[in-house]
């Protein structure tokens, strides 16, 4: 088996802004199982950071416990890193980003840590709107302690070697949706055309971006009987819309009929171009994107594509009104501000 | 495009570029991994059934197979391929009980051969196994041909040459030494049921300008002339002013031998700027560390003689052009420089000869004094005679020479059964997996990033007192299997099966080098330019698979791919699959039984 990938790389590899090409984006060696969908978002990871020009080392990815979250250590090999305890990576996430506002941080969990252990966790760091890429690499199955059904598994599906699930599953997204997530999307590990730019808008948005990934587990959920194989994704996925992601003053150059595509732009100037698949959607509203989850869901469909966004929502550190200065810079004087300070303040709750 | 039809065994074949560019299509990956392995004789004796003079092509071989090398690709430098070979020659055990047997009782054909050079040789090499009755005629008192009497001491030694001719001449060979051929007409007559004529390029071109009559100290060469000369010990020593003419590698040769019989003083002369020579860059790379100067754009005038002697030569300062068409155009500059010498070595080319074929045999001659020779079968208009080597085509080099003798060979066997020559055998082939377990593999797949190893020289001091030392001392054990680690194992081949693909994106995700891309199908242009990274390397194929599940193809640009067999370790499903090809050309002694490994099938 291998453990290093050889050091050539193409001669032609394109590079980016900074001159880096995608090899200064990549990890180590991946030790999951040959064809685990967690590898294609590593890879997509690496793509979106290598396009969009970002310094390896202003990113934080923070993950829990689960084949999903070992994946940190198989992209972007040149920044930083946090393995939390089972389920308490968004708790770690939050600490991290309130200390330091500046970084990139890139949330990595799976669908036991994050709709079980960590449901907890997860629904507050939602709700509070913490500004990360919160990515959940869901295969309805758990993987790392030998193929049980997990709490996202359909009713019905049924595992290598399982029986039928007969518990009603945790939708991801309509929880997000509920608990006022700013930006919802949904994709597919086996799509990165989709999924790409899809990370690149979570990067690019102000508070907490959820993207649940459907990640087939090749080797204990890419059966037949299984909602979450290869094959019943590719046959029962339905897009809403396709995303471009158009850098900050660039030109834009897709081109679709009128009428048909709606440009979302973000607070750094970059613009979600999102061509509408189901004009059904309108990805402003909360409730046009639940409604379309259940509808898609009734037909046996599932819906992906960016759900929602809400690029004008405050931020924890807007709403909290935290100093924008990272914790570790402050000094002495600015964190003990002495007796006279601590008085007024009192003063005001007296 | 359409689906790569990859049961053609020329597709495979052609990924393993060092293979593809041998004329005598030696499997180098395979002969390469038993070096590493140690297994020397085994890399020796599957050179041998491709290209009979490991040892002599190991260190002198044009090698068509470095320039080709994909390493070449990734990074800088090729595979050290040629030097390489010559360390299964030095360190080798004895090889004689594994060479074939030939049979007592003979066919009772019987076979002249013209000349005792590679291709004559290998002819030899190829029919004694098959009974046939070989009588070898050789002008010269030893075997070799161009490889004795051209190729200087310091960089073939004798004794490789005397191995590895005598290899054959032991076979059973009815050598005529010392016998030049006068008359192709009284060995037809002398009733041989084929004859080959290998007689080489063996005079080189003379140049007669103003001066050359007068001087009458012979010291005027035509290089080749001279360095046969130097090899038979008939001229021991060179006067202190030498110029030689030409830019080849036969220039190098002379420079360098003069250097060493105790000119002190060698210049080359050329009419070309530097970088539009023709000799081989590491040859040019040999002579300057000698400190040989090369002057470029100089274009002889006159010899300057004075009572006979010579002094010197004059030449003309030219600007040296292109023509669109890629002529080479010449302008005087009327500038003129003299450079005294007293000696003067002519490398210019070499040109053929046939006066002792008479020209009423039915055997047809071109224009330019060459016989009319199948490039196929090597058979002239007349079906009995077959040429070879460098009196097939003129001059090229002697791995051409020994693919030459083996098509040759071939053709007489088959003529001599009353066979179809245009009828060629296939080669053999054979694809084995080289899974061993679910990731291991039986080769070493892992990628060095060592850069390629110098071979060490003797001193200079000690190289230049004397024609006879060997400037290389080839590799050592261990430089040898960290160079030979240096092989990307091009013929363990990539094999799809696009039925088994579930689209994954695996292998997609792992692959060092970007080749391998899940696209809608198109024209080949337009595919090369979507993939991953677009595939502008035209001389090198896309693999194009059958449609997936979702009707996409999978397409590999084989330009850069290093075979590291990454995209099968993490392929979930073994769509992939890392397949060993063995490609061995169909030859005369092994047309009946072809397995493609009939050399590991000696060694098990």
């Amino acid at each position: 088996m291998s453990y290093k990938i050889p050091g050539f790389r193409h001669p032609n590899l394109p590079k980016n802004e900074l001159g880096y090409t995608t090899k200064d984006y990549e990890g180590a060696v991946s030790t999951l199982c040959a064809g685990c969908g967690h590898d294609s978002i590593s890879a997509a990871i690496i793509e979106a950071c290598f396009e969009m020009s970002i310094q390896p080392h202003r990113v934080a990815k923070l993950s829990g416990i689960g084949c999903s979250s070992k994946t940190p250590t198989y992209f972007l090999g040149n920044s930083h890193g946090f393995n939390s305890v089972h389920g308490r990576m968004p708790s770690v996430a939050t600490g991290a980003n309130m200390a330091n506002r500046n970084m990139l941080y890139v949330g990595i969990s799976g669908d036991g840590d994050t709709a079980s252990i960590g449901m907890g966790q997860f629904v507050h760091a939602v709700r509070r709107n913490v500004n990360m890429v919160y990515i959940c690499e869901n295969n309805g199955v758990y993987g790392l302690t030998k193929g049980q059904d997990s709490a996202t598994t359909d009713i019905g599906s049924k595992s290598k070697k399982g029986e039928p699930n007969a518990l009603e599953p945790i939708n991801l997204c309509a929880i997000a949706l509920q608990l006022g997530a700013t930006f919802v999307a949904n994709s597919f590990s086996g799509d990165k055309s989709q999924l790409v730019p899809i990370i690149k808008a979570a990067i690019a948005h102000q508070g907490f971006s959820f993207i649940n990934v459907i990640s087939p587990c090749v080797t204990f959920n890419n059966v037949v009987s299984s909602t979450k194989s290869y094959d019943y994704i590719r046959q029962h996925m339905a897009s809403t819309n396709s995303v471009d992601y158009v850098p900050p003053a660039s030109e834009i150059t897709t081109e679709y009929e009128p009428g048909t595509t709606e440009r979302v732009t973000m607070h750094d100037g970059s613009v979600i171009s999102l061509h509408k698949l189901d004009p059904n959607l309108d990805i402003h509203s909360r409730r046009s994107a639940l409604e379309m989850i259940y509808e898609y869901s009734a037909q046996d469909k599932v819906l992906t594509g960016v759900l929602f966004i809400d690029p004008d929502a405050d931020e924890i550190h807007k709403t909290m009104n935290t100093t924008t200065t990272p914790l570790r810079n402050l000094t002495e004087k600015e964190l003990c501000p002495g007796a006279a300070a601590l008085e007024t303040i009192n003063e005001l709750h007296r | 495009m359409k689906p790569t039809d990859t049961s053609n065994p020329e597709y495979f074949h052609k990924v393993v570029d060092c293979q593809y560019a041998c004329p005598a299509h030696t499997p180098v990956p395979e002969y390469i991994r038993l070096i590493a392995a140690g297994r020397y004789a085994d890399a020796y004796m599957i050179n041998w059934e491709s290209n009979v003079f490991p040892g002599i092509l190991g260190r002198t071989c044009d090698r068509p197979c470095e320039p080709a090398c994909r390493r070449g690709r990734v990074e800088d430098k090729p595979v050290a391929i040629c030097r390489l070979k010559r360390v299964c020659a030095d360190m080798k055990d004895d090889i004689r009980s594994r060479l074939p047997k030939i049979p007592k009782e003979k066919n009772g054909l019987r076979i002249a051969l013209i000349g005792a050079g590679p291709s004559a040789l290998t002819v030899a090499r190829d029919l004694m196994p098959l009974g046939y009755t070989i009588d070898l005629f050789e002008a010269a008192p030893k075997a070799g041909g161009f490889m004795r009497q051209q190729i200087p001491s310091f960089r073939l030694p004798e004794e490789v040459i005397d191995e590895e001719t005598g290899y054959i001449l032991d076979m059973g060979v009815n050598a005529h030494f010392n016998t030049r051929i006068e008359s192709m007409k009284a060995l037809i007559e002398d009733g041989y049921d084929a004859v080959f004529v290998g007689t080489g390029a063996p005079t080189g071109r003379n140049l007669k300008l103003p001066g050359y009559e007068e001087q009458t100290q012979n010291s005027v060469f035509i290089g080749v002339e001279w360095l046969a000369q130097v090899a038979f010990g008939h001229l021991t020593e060179a006067p202190r002013d030498v110029i030689v003419i030409g830019g080849g590698n036969t220039a190098m040769d002379c420079c360098r031998t003069a250097l060493r019989l105790g000119a002190e003083n060698v210049k080359v002369l050329i009419r070309t700027p530097i970088d539009a020579m023709v000799a081989s860059p590491w040859e040019i790379e040999d002579t300057r560390a000698e400190g040989i100067p090369i002057l470029e754009n100089h274009s002889p005038l006159e010899y300057i003689v004075e009572n006979g002697q010579l002094k010197g030569m004059s030449f003309e300062i030219i600007e040296y052009s292109m023509t669109e068409d890629g002529k080479e155009v010449f302008t005087p500059t009327g500038q003129l420089e003299t450079i005294p010498c007293s000696m003067v070595l002519l490398a210019i080319g070499q040109a053929n000869a046939f006066p002792w074929i008479e020209r009423d045999l039915g055997i047809e001659f071109n224009d330019n004094g060459l016989a009319k020779v199948d490039d196929i079968t090597f058979q002239s208009t007349l079906p009995k005679v077959f040429f070879g080597g460098d009196a097939a085509f003129g001059p090229r080099n002697i791995i051409t020479a020994v693919a030459q003798g083996h098509a040759a060979a071939l053709s007489i066997d088959l003529f001599l059964k009353g066979k179809d020559l245009e009828e060629r055998p296939a080669p053999g082939t054979n694809l084995v997996s080289q899974k061993m377990g679910i990731h291991d593999w039986s080769y070493a797949s892992m990628v060095t990033e060592e850069h390629r190893h110098a071979v060490p020289h003797v001193d200079l001091d000690k190289a230049i007192h004397s024609h006879k030392v060997e400037v290389e001392l080839g590799f050592d054990a261990k430089t040898a299997f960290e160079e030979a680690q240096r092989c990307l194992n091009c013929d363990v081949e990539t094999v799809f099966s696009a039925n088994k693909c579930i689209e994954c994106d695996a292998c997609i995700d792992i692959c060092p080098v970007d080749c391998l891309t899940f696209t809608d199908n198109e024209e080949e242009a337009a595919l090369r330019k979507k993939l991953n990274v677009p595939a502008h390397n035209l001389s090198q194929p896309l693999f194009v698979s059958t449609e997936v599940g979702t009707g996409r193809i999978m397409v590999k640009d084989e330009d850069v791919c290093l075979h590291c067999g990454l995209c099968a370790e993490r392929c979930p499903t073994s769509a992939w699959d890392m397949q060993k090809f063995l490609y061995i050309q169909t030859k005369a002694f092994n047309a009946e039984s072809n397995q493609a490994n009939p050399t590991q099938a000696e060694i098990q």
